[in-house]
């Protein structure tokens, strides 16, 4: 009551211009009223055999047992997968017949991020960089369904997808730049290494914050959808981050508002050091999907036509339709959560090499390849090499950039630079000027 | 939140809505709808009704004094506070076909009333209703933003901002920065009510602009009437910078003048000296400037002490010079909010002045403002700095 009370309080603000008006009302009122205490003994007399339920909430018939929905895990939402292990098509007909070349692009997208992720993670060890996280078998789920977009389409990530950026034509510099936060780097050093982002790519610059991209990722696919220019948007997450309340908002959103969106979920089996049997007890993540009304499948993450497939068909009807699209991609986490995790010491060494040696997507698409006779012994030997000299170039290359201007810690945290900003940088300047000898001034452009 | 106001509130308004007369003007539909409303659940509630003759509401804790009728900006009509809003949201949505409003019970009107008849003039693409969950309101307005939309979201209750708190201070106020100004979400305001009502208690009354204040990256903007208001939306709406909006809810009826209905704006980040003075500089924003208005005239009448009356509306980036040129010349400060005092924004504008202005300063800087519990219902009376409060302060920085 003490809430009614305070919300007409808040309605009546004006209260004695209102009051003088209630009179006029009054009959009324006494209708209203009189309908509201008197309903329930008033009911009209029905056939009960005809009746459907007219609740606004819900379109559903009436039962007459009492029985409550089991959740359906023991059998979960089927895995679609297009090759198996072996890398060998299994139904023709979902084949997506892709030309030599794309398949080398893929192959060589994947392997190429397959070996700034060693260089990367190594020179992290020796403390040449801060921070790194690998893309150690989920190198799948990022070109297939990167391949399945138009590049225009933006892309919301988590920090697990550089193979997206990747695919698109990010060049290796610009990585190794923004892990070193060097002056090239777009970013302008401020952000840890990996989260990278590209305007020029339509990929939005990842956040540490978990999930917070998912409900972003619903307004600007509604803004898209306003545009009318068939443009999709697609949103990365882990397993992990679908718990956080953000996931939830997204997905919701997405669909009362119709928006031309791919949630595409990487479920590697962990968040760190917790098991998906510690983040749910449903059937994982593609099972939700329904609930929110939205279009939903499993896929394999290691298969990296299954994730194009996919991918290509929520693609093209999310933009026809306006509707959400769920992807949960079935994958493996094999590397450490990031250089600051030894994954060893919450899984076994066995469950890590069964799925690095029995069931990579590298080595399946490699399978499906050599079968082809597109790819030998002789050009994966080449292909290593070349690969690791362009890593090593751009990396050695990085490296001996100067640091960004100390400057720019102050500019773009508003559009303009306040007056506040403009102080305190000159408070820093002569600061530093003062101490110079205790700063690393060196390191950093003039 | 508070599943049980919102639905006692959209359903009240529907009930309304449904007996208004469906031609009568805005004004005189909303005032009888509240009328009905309000006697009905008294007369619905046989303990209410036997107290009212004893129990008065207690009065306004304010005058309200409109502002001279702004000539620059052509043409005006009389509006409140929440109608300066309607008029600012349908200019912006007429000159920008990118602007969208969102947020939970909009589309029919707001249970504010201050996005009455949008939608049936611009559309229901564009004015629209969202799930009620204000994390996703807020983070659905940036990503509309990231990809170049006007977004304008609204937060029903500023006490109900924080689950959106961290899209707000890790997401929006750092996207430019975080981003090397790639990208950002610039064309994003979220609107909120905010202030006491007289009887909000804890989850409708509150203050929160202190806790956006320690957050770089954002502004915070909080209007004083229905002049102020339209402008600086307006302002913020236009800004290249994530903008919160407070409005203060107990002024959308109450505050009446002459507003221009086109658009103008009144730039952000700069306080109006709304009062010159001599001896003491006042400063505060939202309805504590009319509070601080008439201690003014208190202690002119009262103690012949002449006050200077300073508007903030701008809580950051704030407008320091300002404060410290009055505070320079009066030598005195007092500094007015609802919020509670620890951690309050006239901390920030007391040490900030204290640090500028030392050797011109007479008197320790008076801080008079909420308590540190929590805004609480039967006892706003006595919670609230009012104006016996904030005048007692003035004499004593006089007399130190």
């Amino acid at each position: 009551m003490a809430t009614l009370n305070s919300i007409k309080n808040m309605y009546g603000i004006c209260s004695h211009a209102i009051r003088q008006t209630t009179g006029l009302r009054a009959a009324k009122l006494i209708q209203q009223r009189a309908f509201r205490v008197n309903g329930a003994l008033r009911q009209q007399p029905f056939d009960s055999s005809e009746e459907k339920p007219q609740f606004p909430g819900a379109s559903a018939e009436f039962i007459d047992h009492l029985e409550f929905i089991q959740p359906n895990v023991i059998s979960g939402i089927p895995v679609y997968r297009v090759m198996d292990r072996a890398g060998k098509i299994i139904n023709p007909s979902e084949d997506p017949q892709l030309s030599k070349e794309q398949v080398l692009n893929f192959y060589q997208k994947m392997t190429l991020l397959n070996t700034m992720d060693r260089i990367l993670y190594e020179s992290q060890r020796q403390g040449r960089i801060s921070f790194y996280m690998t893309n150690y078998g989920e190198e799948g789920t990022h070109i297939g369904s990167a391949a399945a977009l138009d590049p225009r389409d933006l892309v919301f990530g988590q920090y697990r997808e550089a193979g997206v950026l990747m695919y698109r034509g990010f060049p290796l510099d610009l990585f190794m730049a923004q892990c070193y936060a060097n002056v090239d780097d777009l970013g302008k050093g401020r952000q840890m290494p990996v989260h990278y982002g590209s305007k020029d790519l339509n990929f939005v610059t990842i956040s540490s914050p978990l999930a917070t991209q998912i409900p972003q990722a619903a307004g600007a696919a509604y803004a898209a959808k306003r545009e009318n220019t068939n443009r999709a948007v697609i949103c990365y997450f882990g397993e992990g981050a679908a718990s956080e309340g953000d996931a939830h908002a997204g997905f919701n959103f997405s669909a009362t508002l119709e928006c031309p969106l791919i949630f595409f979920c990487r479920n590697n089996g962990y968040a760190i050091s917790t098991p998906t049997n510690e983040q749910y007890r449903g059937d994982g993540i593609a099972a939700r999907g329904p609930g929110y009304g939205m279009m939903s499948i499993r896929v394999d993450g290691n298969d990296v036509f299954a994730v194009y497939n996919a991918t290509k068909e929520a693609r093209r009807r999310a933009v026809a339709e306006n509707q959400p699209f769920l992807i949960e991609a079935m994958t493996y986490r094999i590397g450490h959560h990031s250089t600051s995790d030894d994954s060893s010491a919450y899984r076994s060494v066995d469950e890590v090499n069964y799925w690095d040696k029995q069931d990579h997507p590298i080595s399946r698409l490699r399978h499906y390849m050599t079968a082809r006779s597109w790819w030998s012994e002789e050009d994966e030997r080449s292909w290593r090499k070349q690969s690791r000299k362009m890593v090593m170039e751009a990396f050695e290359k990085a490296e001996k950039r100067h640091k960004p201007h100390p400057d720019l810690m102050f500019s773009d945290v508003y559009e303009e630079m306040t007056p506040n900003l403009v102080k305190q940088k000159e408070a820093m300047w002569r600061h530093v000027q003062q101490y110079k000898e205790h700063y690393p001034l060196d390191a950093y452009a003039k | 939140t508070d599943t049980s106001t919102r639905a006692t509130m959209a359903a009240a308004a529907r009930f309304l809505l449904r007996g208004a007369g469906s031609k009568a003007s805005i004004a005189n539909v909303n005032i009888g709808d509240q009328s009905l409303f309000g006697i009905t659940l008294l007369r619905l509630s046989p303990n209410c009704s036997s107290q009212t003759k004893t129990q008065r509401r207690n009065a306004a804790h304010f005058t309200y004094h409109p502002d001279p009728v702004p000539t620059e900006y052509g043409p005006t009509t009389k509006m409140n506070l929440f109608q300066s809003v309607t008029s600012a949201l349908d200019n912006t949505l007429a000159s920008d076909p990118t602007a969208v409003i969102f947020g939970e019970d909009v589309a029919f009107g707001g249970v504010f009333r201050c996005t009455v008849g949008l939608r049936d003039k611009y559309g229901k693409d564009r004015v629209f209703n969202t799930p009620l969950c204000e994390q996703g309101i807020v983070g659905f307005g940036i990503g509309a933003a990231v990809a170049g939309a006007t977004a304008i979201a609204e937060i029903q209750f500023a006490d109900y901002i924080y689950p959106a708190f961290d899209q707000i201070v890790n997401e929006a106020a750092k996207y430019r920065y975080r981003s090397g100004n790639l990208f950002d979400c610039g064309n994003l305001t979220i609107r909120a009510p905010w202030g006491c009502v007289g009887h909000g208690s804890l989850y409708h009354s509150q203050s929160p602009e202190a806790f956006f204040a320690h957050c770089p990256g954002i502004k915070v903007v909080i209007p004083r009437g229905p002049v102020q208001c339209k402008g600086l939306l307006l302002s913020c709406i236009a800004d290249q910078n994530p903008c919160i909006f407070f409005e203060p809810k107990i002024l959308y009826r109450a505050a009446v003048e002459q507003v221009p209905t086109e658009a103008y704006t009144i730039p952000l980040s700069q306080a109006e000296v709304i009062q010159e003075g001599s001896d003491v500089t006042l400063v505060a924003w939202g309805t504590q400037i009319h509070v601080l208005r008439e201690v003014a005239n208190m202690a002119q009448e009262k103690l012949g002490v002449s006050c200077e009356l300073i508007d903030l509306q701008t809580i950051l980036p704030w407008d320091t010079e300002t404060v410290c040129k009055s505070v320079a010349k009066t030598g005195r400060l007092l500094i007015s909010h609802e919020a509670p005092i620890t951690g309050g924004f006239a901390a920030e504008i007391s040490s900030t002045v204290q640090e500028e202005c030392f050797l011109n300063l007479e008197a320790p800087i008076a801080r008079v403002c909420g308590y540190d519990t929590p805004f609480p219902h039967i006892f706003e009376p006595f919670y609230i700095p009012d104006k016996w409060k904030c005048f007692d302060a003035v004499k004593k920085l006089i007399s130190f």
